[in-house]
């Protein structure tokens, strides 16, 4: 045994630990989970399942009101990602770009919305909503999910624009573009990584929300996450295995093309209030 | 010689109290002119009103006769080229120079010959594919400069374009950057803090302090007759004494210097270090005492107390110094000085 320390150190053995405990806590569940989604039968002290099969699939996928679920909480997504596109760049361009008064205080206030318990807030807005007419309509869980982002779409492109040095942009202008288009041909395509990141969280952030969507939207909205709360209620943990993984599916896709356009620091860095 | 860019009283301030006042310059088409001064002294400033990206609160900008201080930079008859951050990293070199071709509607054809052509001329060629991340920094500079060249500016702008480089390659720039102006005859305002880039580069000097403008000339003027006591500081080596003028002498210590300022009272005089002599002590010199003598590969410099209680350093051939010993008492004689009055400010610095 000594003569394994001497020879690897402990440092690295440490590393070593460290590194299969984290594999396990993160890699186990998902292990599991996968497990249990293709297990027709699976008892108590036994590692394994007695049966491998794959009706709780298509259990799930033939249930009518998942399909549509899935389509509902794609179209959502979509629209409120549009959304906060249109709404956020040109706010995060301005924190960026121009000075004006209370500028930190407008950026702070972003985080106001993740400062209270979100059922608190909900309920609060849901009175709101009421008196809008926006229960159970569209808009209405657009506008709940929007809350949300809204921190996530405005710093991380505030962070993008900063990046753009001002040289760049005079650069641009000083070989004769207009203001817009080196907005479009400059700033823009500099700031994209960002912009593409902070919109990725935006999609997945909207794909997974439910408590919002299950106090505004019920009960003809129903979304992803909120089918599958009532499926893991009503339906065997198998069937709630199968839901999760068709959930997590797009995440991963969604983040490993996001891994792809940004580093881990420029992602970090939507975080610095300046 | 036609004027190519003319600045007419331009001033501007910002709200810290610093900026220009009243600065007048003309640049004739085909000339190098220097902005020359140190960090804050508005030349920046100048350059910038230049190109459009500040707005002068009063006075007037002409470049070919025509006043263009209304218009924004994208209708300036300018190209700058910036200290760092030049080149868009989204783009490749070839969209790097084509952008502002494309704007101005330019054929195909035309670009891709447009860009190769400065591409070669910053020698460079064949870089088109490459992306700015791909280049080192001179590299990227020369892309910048090329960026700029093919717009064939009436007059290029340049914003300390080699600081952020190393000396060696500053060198090797600052001769290239000579050779494109005698190829492609433009007009160029350069703005830079090192005064040996000035001396080398310009065919104008204009020295800057606080805003203003201290002296205009060509380099071996600035550098022979400084027209303030602030410029001889700035350029060049100098050594400053106390002296005092009487009638058609200036007198530091023994030593008696012609006066053809016609100056009175306490100045200062300034030597540069290849004017002074060394001699045998004499009555009547100034006398001092070799305190220190390095060669420095083809010369010698040499420093020595003076009598008056100063410091004297001398350049002198290396063979010179063979006979000087430290500690020696020797005569000290000018070969030109320069005398500038004695003002409270002067015995700063």
């Amino acid at each position: 045994m000594l003569w394994y320390f001497r020879s690897v150190g402990l440092r690295r053995i440490i590393e070593f630990i460290l590194l299969t405990v984290f594999a396990v806590f993160f890699a186990g569940p998902l292990l599991n989970l996968a497990v249990l989604a293709f297990s027709g039968q699976w008892t108590y002290p036994d590692a394994l399942p007695h049966q491998w099969s794959l009706k709780w699939w298509s259990f799930v996928l033939q249930k009518e009101d998942i399909a549509q679920s899935i389509s509902l909480s794609f179209l959502i997504a979509a629209i409120v990602t549009g959304l906060s596109i249109v709404l956020c760049i040109p706010a995060a361009y301005a924190f960026a770009r121009i000075r004006f008064p209370f500028k930190r205080f407008f950026l702070f206030s972003f985080l106001l919305t993740h400062a209270f318990p979100k059922m608190g807030l909900y309920v609060s807005i849901a009175v709101l909503f009421y008196r809008l007419g926006l229960m159970n309509t569209l808009l209405g869980v657009v506008l709940i999910h929007m809350i949300n982002v809204l921190m996530f779409m405005t710093w991380i492109p505030t962070a993008a624009f900063r990046n753009v040095h001002a040289a760049q942009e005079e650069s641009a202008r000083d070989v004769g573009a207009s203001p817009l288009r080196v907005f479009r041909s400059v700033t823009l395509p500099m700031a994209m990584p960002g912009i593409a990141v902070a919109s990725v969280f935006t999609f997945l952030n909207s794909l997974d929300e439910a408590q919002g969507t299950f106090l505004v939207g019920i009960p003809d909205y129903k979304t992803m996450p909120i089918v599958m709360y009532s499926i893991i209620s009503d339906f065997p943990s198998s069937a709630g295995a199968v839901f999760s993984i068709i959930l997590t599916a797009p995440t991963l896709i969604l983040l490993l093309a996001a891994q792809r356009l940004v580093s881990a620091d420029v992602l970090a860095s939507g975080f610095q209030v300046k | 010689m036609s004027i190519q860019l003319s600045i007419k009283d331009l001033s501007k301030r910002y709200r810290t109290g610093e900026g220009v006042s009243d600065i007048n310059l003309d640049v004739a088409k085909g000339e190098l002119v220097t902005l020359l001064g140190p960090s804050g002294c508005g030349k920046t400033t100048v350059l910038r009103s230049i190109g459009g990206f500040l707005e002068p609160d009063s006075g007037d900008i002409q470049i070919e006769g025509r006043s263009v201080v209304k218009l924004p930079p994208e209708k300036r008859p300018t190209t700058m080229v910036f200290q760092s951050y030049n080149l868009w990293p989204h783009m490749s070199v070839y969209e790097n120079l084509a952008f502002g071709l494309k704007i101005r509607k330019k054929s195909k054809a035309e670009i891709r010959e447009a860009v190769a052509g400065a591409l070669r001329l910053v020698r460079l060629p064949g870089a088109e594919k490459k992306l700015p991340g791909q280049l080192s920094g001179g590299q990227q500079q020369r892309v910048a400069l090329a960026r700029s060249l093919l717009l064939q500016p009436a007059v290029l702008l340049l914003d300390e374009p080699f600081s952020a480089l190393d000396a060696k390659l500053r060198h090797e720039m600052r001769e290239e950057l000579r050779e494109i102006q005698a190829q492609t005859g433009l007009t160029m305002v350069f703005v830079t803090h090192d005064q040996e880039e000035a001396l080398a580069l310009s065919d104008r000097i204009v020295v800057m302090n606080n805003g203003r403008v201290e002296q205009i000339g060509e380099p071996q003027r600035i550098y022979d007759d400084p027209a303030s006591l602030y410029v001889a500081r700035f350029i060049g080596k100098m050594n400053f004494l106390d002296g005092t003028a009487q009638g058609e002498f200036i007198r530091v210590g023994r030593g008696e210097f012609p006066n053809p300022k016609g100056l009175a009272g306490p100045v200062i005089a300034a030597v540069r270090p290849e004017d002074v002599r060394i001699g045998a002590a004499d009555d009547r010199a100034l006398s001092g005492r070799i305190k220190q003598s390095m060669v420095l590969g083809h010369y010698a410099e040499v420093s020595i107390e003076t009598e008056t209680g100063g410091t004297v350093r001398s350049f002198l051939p290396k063979d010179a110094v063979r006979e000087l010993d430290i500690g020696q008492n020797v005569g000290i004689s000018f070969a030109k000085t320069i005398a500038y009055p004695h003002t409270n400010e002067s015995t700063g610095g």
